[in-house]
């Protein structure tokens, strides 16, 4: 397998902290609260980290960089990809109050000015993050580096310094073959993400977190948006339960759905 | 004062997605949204762009057809539309671009707003003015309003939340885009598409989705054979479809295809929170559950515990009694 290729490649892997994906969030004074919740990586991004290592198992990939943009506990999400086989890790602390309002381009940016140092050949980001529901990110990053992208990923191939795609479209998937360096976002049916065992996680500990001030990267991260005001959707009323099929049918019926 | 009258001053650009042949609901949708900022251009690109410039000329709420002939452009690569979109924006001064939120819309737009310095606003469901838009947040459970500084406004509108364009009536139009290079860093392989002469899941007036009570995918038979009298759509959750029982198309939710049929009959499914975001805006909303804590029951209109391998056949069978009739 590895003798295809001709050199190892070097994976960058982009973490999200948010609230957790079971957790109904409550919007209240025009916010969304999220303070005391339960809070992990983005599911999105566990399937990205799960790629990078997997190219590494396969000795594709020599070496995967986790990086999260974030506030200081956003170190946790960093010490899980590492717990799963990341190399090291890149941390640019956003302050407290600016990390919420850091848009999408923001971030790409951000990335952006990371790729002169890191240099990976490829970039792996989820599809979105389930807060902000952008869903933007990686074809941000790849439109600033002027680099090919491969969104909704469910499979990726890498051979002769390309990467082949298989990408989930509207109606089924479409294949892409793409040159690197390019930028990936994992799609849930990429693979399935393997738990952190204890030892890793210890061992996580001691391994390397660059850390930098977003302040100092020169980026601009003002905001693009204004939020202007935030609302919880209109609740729909439950409506009534039936015993018997028939009863069912009739509502149904009365409600002419058919 | 300005504001008052600037929402005629807009400039909107639609990037057409053409699905074999056709302008895709999507569009139609997006040109709608469009048409209430300003005049609308469309742009269409592809190796038969010339033919589909003819159809979209037709579309009600057109003013003025791009098109632009180059084969690069025919399977919808973002690193050949994002420079064409660039170029046309350039040249026309347009103040939005928009598209519909599907999977062409979204690898595109985000990728065209990174060249101009813009920060995208995908699925938009609603437009106040020509800077505010309205989107939702944390899989539909804070409903957002947004005001954009961008000189040009990048958009994905979200195709259930605005009324399709009529395909006839309108006269635009039909002007020659000069095509752009191919770029040479991405290149289409293959489609791999499912085959269906099923009603489109997006498109739908009526759709029954299955979940895990559905125990295998064998099982989907009993919920294709109560779609078929009623051209409903068959979908699914997450649940399914990881567990390999249908195609991945088929979901829906946060991660997989918004609907808002007229009609959501949802069959052995608890109701989590991001299945639910794909289908909430449904005008009615059914669940057949032998749960009855499941809470999906707490969203809909009408709902009955009961085990579904007896419910959806005996109502299979109503309907088609009550269709010979």
């Amino acid at each position: 397998m590895f003798r295809s290729v001709p050199h190892f490649v070097k994976v960058a892997v982009c973490v999200k902290r948010v609230v957790d994906y079971t957790v109904k969030v409550r919007v209240k004074d025009n916010k969304v609260q999220t303070a005391n919740s339960k809070m992990s990586v983005n599911p999105f991004d566990e399937i990205a980290i799960e790629e990078a290592i997997q190219l590494k198992e396969k000795k594709i990939a020599d070496e995967v960089v986790a990086i999260t943009i974030g506030t200081k506990k956003a170190e946790e999400v960093l010490r899980t990809a590492m717990a799963l086989g990341c190399d090291k890790a890149v941390h640019v602390v956003v302050p407290d109050g600016a990390a919420d309002s850091m848009e999408p381009l923001a971030i790409a940016r951000v990335l952006q000015k990371l790729h002169d140092e890191i240099k990976p050949d490829i970039w792996l980001l989820g599809k979105q993050a389930v807060d902000g529901d952008f869903g933007c990110t990686a074809q941000l990053l790849a439109g600033l580096l002027d680099l090919p992208q491969g969104t909704f990923a469910s499979k990726v191939e890498v051979r002769d310094n390309k990467v082949t795609v298989t990408r989930e479209v509207d109606a089924g998937r479409q294949v892409v073959e793409l040159s690197m360096p390019c930028v990936l976002a994992a799609d849930l049916r990429l693979n399935t993400p393997r738990f952190p065992k204890l030892p890793n996680i210890m061992k996580a500990r001691k391994k390397p977190i660059d850390s930098k001030d977003v302040a100092a990267l020169g980026v601009d991260i003002a905001p693009h948006l204004t939020t202007e005001t935030v609302t919880e959707p209109p609740t729909r009323k439950a409506g009534v339960k039936v015993k018997t099929v028939d009863e069912f049918y009739e509502k149904l019926r009365e409600a002419k759905v058919f | 004062m300005l504001r008052a009258t600037a929402l005629s001053l807009g400039r909107a650009l639609v990037i057409a997605e053409i699905v074999s042949g056709k302008v895709s609901p999507a569009t139609l949708s997006a040109i709608t949204a469009a048409s209430k900022v300003g005049p609308v251009a469309v742009l269409v690109a592809g190796a038969s762009a010339k033919d589909a410039a003819q159809a979209l000329a037709k579309v009600e709420s057109v003013a003025s057809v791009l098109a632009a002939v180059g084969e690069h452009y025919s399977h919808g690569l973002p690193e050949e539309y994002a420079p064409l979109i660039d170029a046309a924006v350039k040249a026309n001064g347009y103040t939005h671009v928009f598209a519909g939120t599907s999977a062409f819309g979204k690898n595109i737009i985000p990728r065209a707003a990174a060249r101009h310095g813009c920060m995208p606003i995908p699925e938009v469901t609603e437009i106040i003015d020509e800077n505010t838009f309205v989107r939702h947040t944390y899989a539909g459970n804070a409903i957002t309003t947004v005001r954009s500084s961008d000189k040009v406004k990048y958009c994905t509108l979200r195709g259930t939340a605005f009324e399709r364009a009529a395909a006839d009536g309108g006269s635009a139009t039909v002007a020659d885009l000069a095509p752009t290079p191919a770029s040479g860093k991405a290149r289409f392989v293959e489609d791999l598409l499912s085959t269906s002469d099923k009603p489109d899941l997006m498109t739908a007036a009526s759709v029954i989705s299955g979940g895990r009570g559905l125990k295998n995918g064998d099982n989907f038979k009993i919920l294709e054979e109560l779609a078929a009298p009623l051209h409903a759509a068959v979908g699914a959750t997450r649940a399914v479809v990881d567990a390999g029982y249908v195609p991945n198309e088929m979901q829906v939710g946060q991660t997989g295809k918004t609907v808002a049929p007229n009609f959501y009959l949802a069959c052995g499914i608890s109701g989590a929170i991001q299945h639910v975001a794909g289908m909430k805006d449904s005008k009615v909303i059914a669940v057949i559950n032998t749960d009855e804590d499941a809470p999906f029951f707490q969203i809909a209109d009408y709902g009955i515990v009961d085990d579904l391998f007896k419910v959806v056949p005996a109502l299979t069978e109503k309907i088609k009694a009550a269709g010979a009739k």
